[in-house]
């Protein structure tokens, strides 16, 4: 809900902080083979379908949602380990989409990632010290006599013994494994680091050890995150802005508060509403929520319309026939439904059909045209849909 | 189910319960030395109740739930102690008659059903064969139990999924054929090694409701281990809080997760970040690695991790291993902590950091 308080809407002006990441309707669509011998390709998988966001300097967005829904693709874009197949990559203004391997490689000191399992993501072969000096010694950060102890420092910053580098991978557990990731990460001084499932694979005591080491980090290098996890109580505590991903697609993005106190889209809801609580221990039982029955539908073959239709409960005629845009409803708050609303309030008609110039029922209305649709564009506008009173409102 | 009630353990269960686990101990022989795996593990669990099991990575709660279903057998692991299911003594029956139990009686569902399930073989193939070792049927009734199944787990149009194989199958559609594969000779006890954690919320959410319904219908008792509380909380009558092999909190799951007495399972709730809690913040996780079982420290195994250890005083924490001793709120709640006054320290030191709105009633 857009609450028109001047005093909060004064105090943010839009573009304060400086944007380190603005991406612009990004796509990834990877071709499906057919049998035989030609292997002509016979479709494709839309794992990522038009996705716009920005990070700013220092902070952190969150991706959440099911597997499959897209959000390593996108992850894996931003770092260029994929070429997107259309949409922008804006980082620090440049457009890297397109960038060639040749011009890749000085931008690869800015952006880092972060990998999800430790014990893949690094070589057995190499020792901790070939593994963390690698990126120093490709980019030629520091003289040859001096990578050791550069290597030695980072140990110490991620918290291992410094004398451990002549280590192998296998000598550390797990959670010191993902350390030793961290520190690979750190290197090259970045500015974004995209991490992908950073804690998932480890237990919850060291998982609060490695947040609390990332938060750190942040702090004291301005470090801003994309930080890509399926845990949305993690997802909270560590990122100030959250975006829910679909099918490809981000159905709702907003500050924290936005998204878990006061999500609009039926598929935040009933994401939020799954987690188990350790609270209800105290209530008994289990706690109410909404079902969401069946899987996440095949991205080859999207349904028709908004892609979550056929697991949503409030879906009606139109979403089978237009997909909801991407609408701006407060000032730091979008989402991609044609009924928005808290739980149990979502509207009767949709609020976007005017918008779009069709009727109640998905149709084309001739007696509307189609207008702006707020919201259009990775940044949040200045002016949003007010929902309270169908109208354009703004702080 | 089981019908024989021939008590070859002699010894009687605590009121009649239904899975009577005392004083197990699961040894390993490595090159290295003894890994005392699981080290005097005792619990009780009545038929159509939850237990939760939760601990970090090898504290032992695997290895002690495979002991239950007799996967031990054939190993170099020693086993001793008492199972007793329905008051016979699984460490004692011979193979044959384990084999005879073993997914009639008790059942298990692991974690990854990717790997749980045989990729050679199609769905109803496997959940077939789980019931016709256990049942003199034909071919076709078994196809028939198996579809049956499949339909009471919640897989759409189960007579065509039924040929086909676990790679067609998404996360949760696996997870919920395993589910179907662990129950279709009704056992009576129900192993799930952490079965949720490799699928999403939702998902998870399905499945766990799936296991309480067919808890309802089957009045099953069935063992959840886990490491996430937030699934203990929603799920388990009892708790059992494992650390380094040994139980060091036991008890109601409410008492447990409320009014915790032992400095780990504070560490374990406050580690973890909640969907309410403030994000200023910061996680307060449980500092350094469990320890290794091959030297165990020689008195309370959490003490090299403990930040409680100054107010017991003296060198009780380093020298001597606690007791199973009954918490001071009482109840069936025991734990193992040399701590005097837990609960104070809880209400004073631990619940302000966890949940500050709670601290004044």
């Amino acid at each position: 809900m857009s609450d028109t308080t001047t005093a909060a809407a004064t105090s943010v002006a839009p573009a304060s902080t400086e944007t380190v990441l603005s991406v612009e309707n990004l796509k990834m669509h990877f071709p499906v083979k057919g049998s035989g011998v030609i292997r002509r390709t016979v479709g494709h998988v839309k794992a990522v379908d038009g996705v716009s966001f920005e990070v700013a300097k220092g902070t952190a967005l969150g991706l959440v949602g099911e597997s499959g829904c897209g959000k390593s693709t996108t992850g894996r874009m931003v770092t260029r380990l994929y070429k997107p197949t259309e949409g922008k990559i804006n980082f620090e203004g440049t457009d890297i989409a397109n960038y060639t391997g040749r011009q890749l490689h000085p931008m690869r000191r800015e952006i880092q990632m972060i990998f999800q399992d430790p014990s893949t993501s690094l070589n057995p072969r190499h020792t901790v010290g070939s593994i963390i000096g690698a990126p120093l010694r490709i980019h030629k950060m520091v003289p040859k006599d001096k990578v050791l102890s550069r290597v030695q420092e980072l140990l110490e910053i991620v918290g291992l013994n410094p004398e451990h580098y002549n280590r192998y991978p296998h000598e550390f557990s797990g959670g010191q494994r993902q350390r030793i990731g961290i520190a690979r990460a750190l290197t090259l001084q970045p500015k974004l680091l995209v991490a992908d499932e950073p804690v998932s694979a480890l237990d919850v005591s060291i998982q609060a050890q490695v947040i609390n080491l990332l938060q750190d980090l942040q702090k004291e290098f301005d470090i801003s995150f994309l930080f890509i996890a399926h845990d949305l109580a993690i997802v909270r505590h560590f990122c100030p802005e959250v975006a829910v991903m679909y099918l490809g697609k981000i159905v709702e993005i907003g500050d924290r508060e936005s998204i878990y106190e006061r999500a609009h889209h039926p598929y935040t809801q009933a994401l939020l509403s799954a987690v188990p609580d350790v609270k209800q221990a105290a209530i008994g039982g289990r706690r109410e929520r909404i079902r969401l029955e069946g899987d996440v539908p095949s991205p080859i073959n999207p349904p028709s319309g908004c892609h979550f239709r056929t697991r949503c409960a409030i879906a009606k005629d139109i979403c089978s026939v237009v997909e909801p845009p991407l609408l701006q409803i407060g000032k730091k708050h979008k989402v991609a439904c044609h009924f928005p609303g808290e739980i149990h309030q979502h509207p009767e008609k949709p609020v976007t059909a005017p918008l779009l110039g069709v009727d109640e029922f998905g149709a084309p209305d001739p007696g509307a045209s189609p207008a702006e649709v707020p919201g259009d564009g990775p940044g949040y506008a200045d002016t949003w849909y007010d929902l309270a009173n169908n109208s354009r409102g703004r702080a | 189910m089981s019908d024989v009630s021939n008590t070859l353990g002699g010894t009687p269960t605590k009121d009649g319960a239904f899975l009577s686990v005392r004083d197990l101990k699961v040894h390993f022989t490595t090159s290295d030395g003894i890994v005392k795996a699981t080290d005097g593990l005792s619990f009780d669990l009545e038929r159509g109740k939850t237990l939760g099991i939760v601990g970090e990575s090898g504290s032992g709660k695997s290895v002690s739930s495979s002991a239950i279903m007799g996967l031990h057998r054939g190993t170099n692991a020693k086993l001793s102690g008492e199972i007793l299911l329905d008051g016979v003594d699984l460490l004692h029956v011979s193979d044959e008659e384990m084999r005879k139990r073993r997914g009639r009686d008790v059942a298990m569902i692991f974690q990854d059903p990717l790997s749980a399930m045989h990729p050679y073989y199609t769905v109803g193939n496997q959940i077939m064969e789980a019931y016709q070792v256990h049942n003199d049927v034909t071919k076709r009734e078994a196809r028939k139990r198996a579809i049956e199944m499949l339909d009471r787990v919640g897989i759409p149009q189960p007579d065509r999924r039924v040929d086909d194989y676990p790679h067609q199958f998404s996360g949760g559609m696996r997870q919920r054929a395993m589910i179907a594969m662990g129950l279709i000779n009704n056992p009576s006890l129900l192993i799930a090694d952490e079965p949720t954690t490799a699928l999403d919320v939702t998902v998870q959410a399905q499945i766990l409701d799936l296991l309480q319904d067919l808890q309802r219908d089957f009045d099953a008792a069935i063992i959840i281990i886990t490491h996430d509380l937030g699934v203990v909380a929603e799920m388990a009558d009892d708790v059992l809080v494992m650390y380094a092999g040994r139980a060091v909190e036991y008890g109601p799951g409410k008492e447990i997760l409320t009014h915790p007495e032992m400095p780990y399972t504070w560490g374990l709730l406050s580690s973890v970040p909640d969907l309410t809690a403030s994000t200023e913040a910061k996680l307060i996780p449980i500092r350094g690695n469990p320890p290794s079982l091959l030297n165990p420290p020689p008195g309370c195994p959490f003490e090299p991790r403990c930040d409680h250890v100054a107010k017991v005083g003296g060198d009780l924490c380093k020298t001597v291993l606690p007791e199973l001793t009954p918490a001071r709120s009482g109840g069936n709640h025991t734990k193992r902590c040399h701590l005097e006054n837990p609960d104070e320290v809880y209400e004073a030191e631990i619940l302000p950091e966890i949940a500050p709105d709670l601290v004044e009633d």
